[in-house]
């Protein structure tokens, strides 16, 4: 038997590492170390339950597990086989224990090429990534296929670029390699800084192998035998399970000088961001790999003809490169074969924010909102109101009931107003506030603007400005248009990805939710109750005692009134700090 | 800016990182990474050494140091504190409890307290959504935190 153990880096925050030792000491006092073997695994994507343990071969799934629960899995499950059903995720619909996880609604309609590996495998041991076909596709492309041939594969299979724009992969992979030149690169762009956005970093510590295989197979493709990974330096489980990975390629002679025997050399190296969200625009990047600031420049030249140091260079994201060895052993069309006309494939997202199971979910491209926020991610939080679903970061838009049934892919989300971007998908409910979500998206795009083109450095900030403006109750009608025509200008004149995307929350907020920019402007009202300066805390005469608890407590002596008798709130010197509301034992004070 | 006399020990050590990396100027940023590993955080005076044994100008080292955030220039606290401003966490209420943590220490964010025992950061989503919202305080995460919970954190670390 197999315990699996989610060693992602939620589950690993919520104690998995005393999890398996736990596991472990309880195994060994029984003398079961033959019969059970303790695996740390990459993430299964459940986070929102997790820690998880998973025991297979029976496929049991353990939620919300703590290291004071091992000594009972073991007894009760290893020694006696019976399950630990307090632990079993309960389906929220019947409320009865669900044994297999292929029968939890977060799973049945995923569909894992990316994630294959992540939670099935120890990523710190290559022989299990080998055990489950690894490196065979390299195999494959080095002994059968000639770098034009696996190209075509790649362009057949209708791949698409997954850090965003959704270039078709394999044309890139093309331009790279007819450009002649003494020296070439692979560059894996796992510079993930989409807040909320996590796959990336999933699959480095989940499954390494997989992109190491890739960028190999590319470097075999493009006439490269160097290859780099820009990697947060933010990420430091990710980097280790890398370097470790990267090791055991080269001593099996995976990496190195003559691969498998071939006359074919490949090797990777790693360099590391320091925290800008720019560099993961491909120009910023090589820049910052060349140790100078992430200032992107303009294109063309494209990093497939001149990238790092001058030489051409292919840059892919982590979630590009691991779907590659899947479509040479099984083939472009099996590929194909899943996903919608112009979007083939899986597509990774994190979902977060008001939704019952926070995770990371893969499924097939064309699935609805609808399925993924209802299906996989269980519903709106507490029972409330679905309102919007965020997609593609700082650079994407919000989307809304009228989107729930339009199939997820990269043509759809754009012409919604929003766009595929890295796969964060943040649901929000009615409590959220639009406006404050589209100042919080500029608030991000102002301190990362690298500041090198005056329409993202001073556009954005003055939109910013507008939305602090409107949210404090001072914004006017005029106001609005200005964002309107300001964002615009600052989506046709940026330089760069980040610059010309940026107003996107803005101007997907003002298309999606007109209506709730016009209250904040005309009524002063925040419906969301999100605007601290459009609120007013009132006093209803009936219910005050006069017990003058308010009074005392207000910070700023806003609350005046006999003892005995009705207070009142002045709104010009409220600072609606909320005191009063907590000190009023009579609940005769209101937030409207 | 008041001049930091830098240990020999740590300095010798920063010249043979230097060495390491071929005193090649495109090694800057990994440079950089291990000096701020040494020191804690990179004050000119680092700067200036970097920037000598790497043959380049002041000018350019500090030109990277200031553009990317996980550079600092100000020595963190014994216990540095950083809280998720991912969107997950933003919408699970992050704000709320930075203000907490802003209102208990009495100091802004990027700031540290005068006793040197914390410093407030904010940072970009950790990826534990599924804990949101996310407090970091050195390596150790948080999860879930509500803001009346900031109180008990801290106390962990002032004994």
């Amino acid at each position: 038997m197999h315990l699996l153990v989610c060693g992602g880096t939620g589950c690993r925050s919520a104690e998995s590492d005393a999890i398996v030792d736990s596991l472990n000491k309880a195994i060994a006092d029984r003398g079961l170390e033959n019969d059970a073997k303790v695996v740390m695994t990459g993430c299964f994507g459940f986070c929102e339950k997790g820690p998880i343990v998973k025991v297979l071969p029976d496929n049991t799934f353990y939620t919300q597990v703590t290291p004071a629960d091992a000594e009972e899995i073991v007894a009760e499950h290893i020694y006696k086989g019976r399950r630990v059903n307090r632990l079993l995720y309960i389906n929220p619909e019947s409320q009865e224990h669900v044994e297999d996880s292929k029968h939890m609604g977060f799973y049945r309609k995923q569909i894992r090429i990316a994630l294959r590996n992540c939670g099935f495998i120890d990523p710190e041991n290559i022989e299990e990534y080998i055990a489950r076909d690894g490196y065979s596709a390299l195999g494959k492309v080095l002994t059968e296929m000639t770098p034009e041939e696996a190209i075509q594969s790649i362009i057949k299979s209708g791949l698409r670029g997954r850090g965003g724009g959704g270039f078709p992969t394999g044309l890139k992979w093309d331009i790279t390699r007819k450009v002649a030149a003494e020296k070439k690169y692979v560059v894996c762009n796992a510079d993930e800084g989409d807040p909320g956005a996590f796959m990336d970093r999933s699959i480095l510590e989940g499954d390494p192998h997989s992109v190491i295989e890739a960028m190999a197979i590319n470097g075999y493709c493009t006439g490269a035998s160097y290859g780099l990974v820009y990697i947060r330096a933010e990420y430091p489980l990710a980097i280790n399970r890398l370097k470790t990975a990267i090791g055991q390629a080269r001593e099996y002679g995976l990496l190195g000088n003559g691969i498998l025997g071939t006359d074919f050399s490949f090797d990777i190296e790693l360099r590391y961001g320091a925290g800008a969200f720019v560099c993961g625009e491909e120009t910023a990047l090589i820049h910052s790999m060349e140790g100078m600031r992430g200032e992107p420049t303009f294109k063309p030249p494209f990093p497939s003809e001149s990238g790092y140091l001058g030489y051409p260079t292919n840059v892919n994201n982590v979630e590009t490169y691991a779907n590659i060895p899947v479509i040479i052993t099984k083939g472009p069309e099996w590929f194909a074969s899943i996903g919608t006309e112009k979007s083939k494939g899986t597509k990774v997202f994190a979902l977060a924010g008001k939704i019952n199971n926070v995770g990371l979910i893969e499924v097939p491209m064309g699935t609805t909102l609808r399925e993924v926020i209802y299906e996989i991610g269980g519903g709106i939080k507490d029972g409330k109101n679905f309102k919007a679903v965020q997609t593609g970061g700082p650079s994407g838009g919000c989307l809304t009931t009228k989107h729930l049934d339009t199939p997820i892919d990269y043509d759809n989300l754009l012409a919604a107003g929003s766009m595929m971007g890295s796969g964060g998908m943040i649901v929000m409910d009615e409590d959220d506030c639009m406006v404050s979500i589209a100042k919080f998206y500029l608030e991000f795009t102002v301190e990362e603007s690298c500041g090198k083109c005056t329409p993202c450095r001073v556009g954005n900030k003055r939109l910013h400005e507008i939305l602090e403006k409107i949210t404090r109750g001072e914004g006017t009608m005029k106001d609005l248009e200005k964002l309107r025509n300001l964002g615009q200008v600052i989506k046709d004149t940026a330089l760069c990805g980040l610059g010309q995307t940026s107003p996107n929350p803005v101007l997907s907020n003002l298309d999606n939710f007109w209506d709730e920019f016009v209250e904040h402007v005309t009524e002063k009202k925040c419906r969301a109750g999100q605007c601290k300066h459009l609120l007013r805390y009132v006093i209803e005469p009936d219910a005050c005692v006069g017990c003058t608890a308010c009074a005392r407590n207000c910070p700023v002596n806003a609350i005046t009134g006999e003892r005995k008798k009705a207070h009142e709130i002045n709104q010009e010197i409220c600072i609606k700090c909320g005191a009063c509301v907590e000190k009023c034992k009579f609940n005769a004070i209101f937030v409207r | 800016m008041a001049i930091v006399k830098l240990p020999e020990n740590k300095l010798n050590q920063l010249i043979e990182v230097c060495k390491s990396f071929n005193n090649e100027p495109g090694e800057l940023i990994n440079v950089l990474h291990k000096a701020q590993e040494i020191f804690g955080y990179l004050p000119a005076e680092v700067q200036e050494v970097v920037a000598k044994e790497l043959n380049t100008s002041v000018a350019h080292v500090y030109g990277v140091v200031s553009f990317y955030s996980f550079f600092t220039m100000t020595p963190k606290g014994e216990h540095p504190i950083s809280i998720c401003m991912g969107t997950a966490c933003y919408v699970r209420g992050a704000e709320k409890v930075l203000d907490e943590f802003k209102h208990h220490l009495k100091i802004q964010v990027g700031e540290t307290t005068a006793d040197g025992k914390f410093s407030l950061a904010c940072l970009r989503c950790v990826g534990a959504c599924g804990l949101a919202p996310v407090v970091m305080v050195g390596e150790k995460v948080y999860g879930r935190v509500a803001p009346d919970g900031v109180k008990a954190i801290l106390e962990e670390y002032s004994a």
